[in-house]
């Protein structure tokens, strides 16, 4: 307590206090309970390497005569008390002439004057207030910003602009009935006028059709853009040759309006969320920089500059960054992330450690044997089964559609052609053709389709279901296989479930317990405060850590000892595969505390829904010890396999794929990462989508873990949202046939049809994807 | 009639002017970011305390 207000840990009590010395205090008006909860205390000489000039250069946009511009990548902001804290920095220091948030990318610019503020004392104020940049190698190397998303805007403004302006134009001509004669010289100017504003159109906002059919066309493969393309050109070419020759007011208010309709159409699918990575590698987990001692002295470099031979200081929850032989300290290291295995690797002084796993215990010294480029972990990355490959978008169903449609078009246009050449009446003949294909562009099918996704990923990302793009979302729907990942997948990572094995213990022993171990930052003894919470917390004296062996103190008239056996003085115990802390009160040796990570919430059911119309496999980093369990859980036919390396899994897919399965892969950790990379889709899920996962199609929050079937339903019923709206596109497509067959499509007809078809297709898709989500409870 | 030749002409203009602002704001990142000024625009204005007793007296007000 301070001031009178409750606080959950002393570091949210000194944000509080360095808030309310700048008289910042509505940062708590604005939201209920703003900040984060901190993991660790802020260490000022873990971020000297920023002063270096050629780190400096790399994360620093842009300088001018005393003022340095950069954007800070900060994952831990989530609030409008956030925002406003965060665009008010410059009265936590004067040296911070203006800062400005992008919530959604969850990035802000700051401005500050380098000789008032430096940029470690900058990182350093923010992680103190609880803001911690996240800077990682990937961005200290190279930092593309997207311009691409600008110009689809630019598109869309003049497409929207030229329809408008086509459509206002063409009224007289609509009311007139194409029988503009007494005015003759007002229906040139205005066709000259439309034909003036659709030449941006044709030319600059439609230009990806063009590009995209050409592409395909050199690769001798057709896609949607190609009816497209050539649609557009017709009606182009035929508008043309009507206002030049006089006989006609052209198509050119449908043309601008089906480009203005369709770019809004992909703008919309092709939002995501700016802060999360789908393509994340190895160099985005690792930190930036290290702490070598050199001549007694610590010191921390960007890790890119590490040798062999260099004396590496690990801290509790620091992560290993190269293989190296373990100098000194006990060496708790969390591999789980890197091999899967659940329990923590200990090694004494003398072991070799490798890189990637975090450390949990005290701090250990290493010395480095390879360098960071050349570790196990990153040989494993570099392997090329890993690399990045252009996953086959193998299923789209509106291109499947458009297929045997545009056959089905120019079919009927032949026909139509035909029939008016026999009959001898030419000019019908034309009519028919370019009108046939006008009204037959299969427009409304892509607008059906990226409207489709467009919600559908809206829908997903509200679910904390975030995928990469629209093309997923139908390999999602098509699978039939699914491989799962135990650890981090199946239990949940950092949370270990504890239990008592010994003598009975009273509430007044448990209590004791429980005090003298929420003193200790060593997570076994978090998890046994937590475990026993529901016992009240007395005052501890005495309390006193020996790093790596245990923990002493008295409490509630007891003297507790907790730790390995040898520092409880328990009798010689065999070798055992779990995690065990001994306990002693008053010297009496009461039993052991035992931890397993725990499943995940509803995974018994969830296999058994999945079961129901998937095959399911598991594959494993860790040991065999959870067979038996997991044998019961998954159906008979199921795989199990433990043990597994990461190119274990990534070739355990690939056999599956060799048997024509479409396969969803399930995975959190870089061992993952190979065969998420080969599976059809791949998962990561995550406790915090802010972290570090590895490439993948998909990134699930772990909190939506049981709604899983659920997801993969709801995805699966894309293609009847796409098959949906393109039924009610032919119903327009044969009203606009049944006059263009006859060669009497005129303009005002053309322009009726496409704004209903349009508008119609968009209704239509909102509201099937939303009333599809409400009924699978999304 | 020719009346409305100077209209539709005029009418072009002001669009076009729309237009250009359009595309200067986009230009200049205004769309870049749709969400953040949404919160941005329902903080308050404060008043800045003068001094150190300002501030004080303004925090034992707030209780």
């Amino acid at each position: 307590m301070f001031e009178a207000h409750p606080f959950c840990c002393q570091g949210c009590k000194t944000v509080y206090e360095i808030l309310s010395q700048k008289n910042l205090c509505t940062y708590y008006d604005l939201t209920s309970r703003p900040g984060k909860t901190f993991g660790q205390p802020v260490y000022a000489p873990r971020y000297a390497y920023l002063l270096r000039p050629e780190v400096q250069e790399k994360l620093i946009h842009y300088k001018d005569k005393d003022t340095a511009y950069l954007t800070f990548f900060i994952p831990s902001m989530h609030c409008s008390s956030c925002i406003w804290l965060l665009e008010h920095l410059g009265r936590l220091h004067e040296g911070i002439v203006k800062s400005s948030v992008d919530f959604l990318k969850k990035e802000v610019r700051v401005a500050y004057r380098e000789q008032d503020i430096n940029l470690q004392e900058l990182v350093v104020l923010l992680a103190r207030i609880g803001y911690e940049p996240h800077i990682s190698l990937q961005d200290a190397e190279a930092s593309t910003r997207p311009a691409a998303a600008r110009s689809t805007i630019y598109k869309i403004g003049i497409a929207g602009f030229c329809f408008g302006n086509i459509m206002m134009l063409s009224f007289p001509d609509y009311f007139a009935g194409g029988d503009l004669s007494d005015t003759p010289y007002l229906a040139t100017i205005f066709r000259y006028l439309s034909l003036l504003l659709s030449l941006p159109v044709i030319t600059y906002c439609a230009s990806e059709f063009f590009t995209g059919s050409v592409t395909y066309l050199k690769q001798r493969r057709l896609n949607i853009d190609f009816p497209i393309a050539l649609a557009l050109l017709i009606t182009f070419g035929r508008s043309l040759y009507e206002i030049f020759s006089g006989t006609g007011s052209g198509y050119l208010d449908s043309m601008t309006g089906i480009v203005f309709f369709m770019l809004v159409g992909r703008w919309a699918q092709g939002r995501t969320l700016g802060y999360l990575s789908f393509s994340r590698d190895y160099k985005s987990y690792f930190p930036v920089s290290a702490c070598v001692v050199r001549q007694g002295t610590e010191t921390y470099v960007p890790v890119s500059e590490l040798q062999v031979g260099d004396d590496v200081l690990i801290r509790n929850n620091e992560l290993i960054p190269s293989d190296a032989l373990l100098l000194e300290g006990k060496a708790e290291v969390d591999y789980s992330f890197v091999t899967g295995e659940s329990h923590w690797v200990e090694k004494q002084p003398g072991d070799l450690l490798y890189a990637g796993g975090r450390q949990k215990g005290a701090a250990i010294k290493l010395k480095l044997s390879k360098p960071v480029a050349q570790s196990y972990l990153t040989s494993l990355w570099n392997n090329e089964a890993f690399q990045q490959k252009q996953k086959k978008v193998r299923f789209d169903y509106a291109e499947f559609i458009n297929k045997y449609f545009s056959m089905a078009v120019l079919v009927i246009s032949a026909a139509a052609f035909a029939f008016w050449m026999i009959k001898g009446e030419y000019t019908t003949g034309w009519n028919a053709i370019t009108t046939v294909l006008i009204v037959a562009c299969p427009c409304a099918l892509l607008l059906g389709a990226t409207f489709t996704s467009g919600n559908m990923l809206g829908i997903f990302s509200a679910n904390g279901f975030y995928l990469r793009n629209a093309s997923v979302i139908e390999t999602l729907g098509a699978a039939d296989t699914i491989v799962f990942d135990k650890t981090g997948t199946l239990t949940r990572s950092g949370k270990l479930t504890t239990h008592f094995v010994g003598a009975d213990l009273t509430p007044a022993e448990q209590s004791a317990i429980r005090s003298v171990a929420g003193h200790s930052m060593h997570p076994l003894s978090r998890s046994i405060d937590f475990a026993l919470h529901t016992f009240p917390a007395h005052r501890v004296e005495r309390f006193s850590e020996d790093a790596g062996r245990g923990i002493t103190a008295t409490a509630n008239g007891l003297t507790v000892k907790m730790g390995s056996p040898v520092f409880v003085e328990a009798l010689p115990v065999k070798a055992h595969t779990d995690t065990r802390v001994y306990v002693s009160l008053n010297g009496e040796v009461k039993g052991y505390f035992t931890f397993e990570n725990t499943y995940r919430n509803g995974l018994q059911r969830l296999i058994a829904r999945l079961s129901r119309q998937y095959r399911l496999h598991l594959v494993s980093g860790d040991n065999d010890n959870q067979q038996s369990f997991l044998e019961e859980q998954f159906p008979k036919s199921s795989q199990l396999r433990f043990n597994q390396s990461p190119e274990d899994k990534l070739r355990f897919i690939q056999n599956l794929q060799q048997q024509r399965h479409i396969v969803l892969m399930i995975g959190d950790g870089l061992n993952d990462a190979g065969a998420l990379q080969q599976s059809d889709a791949g998962i990561a899920i995550t406790e915090d989508v802010n972290n570090f996962s590895p490439a993948c199609d998909v990134i699930m929050s772990s909190r939506q873990f049981e709604q899983l079937p659920r997801l993969l339903q709801y995805a699966s019923l894309h293609k009847w949202f796409v098959g949906g709206s393109f039924v009610l596109s032919l119903v327009y497509n044969v009203i606009g046939l049944y006059f263009a067959l006859q060669g009497q499509l005129k303009p005002v007809i053309a322009a009726i049809l496409m704004p209903a078809s349009s508008l119609s297709i968009i209704l239509f898709t909102w509201a099937a994807t939303h009333i599809g989500a409400r009924m699978k409870a999304l | 009639m020719s009346a409305i030749i100077i209209l539709i002409g005029f009418s072009l203009l002001v669009a076009l002017g729309f237009l250009a602002a359009f595309l200067f704001s986009a230009r200049k990142g205004q769309f870049d970011d749709t969400y953040t000024p949404s919160v941005r625009m329902l903080f308050d204005d404060e008043v800045q305390p003068e001094s150190e007793e300002d501030i004080t007296s303004a925090n034992s007000n707030q209780a």
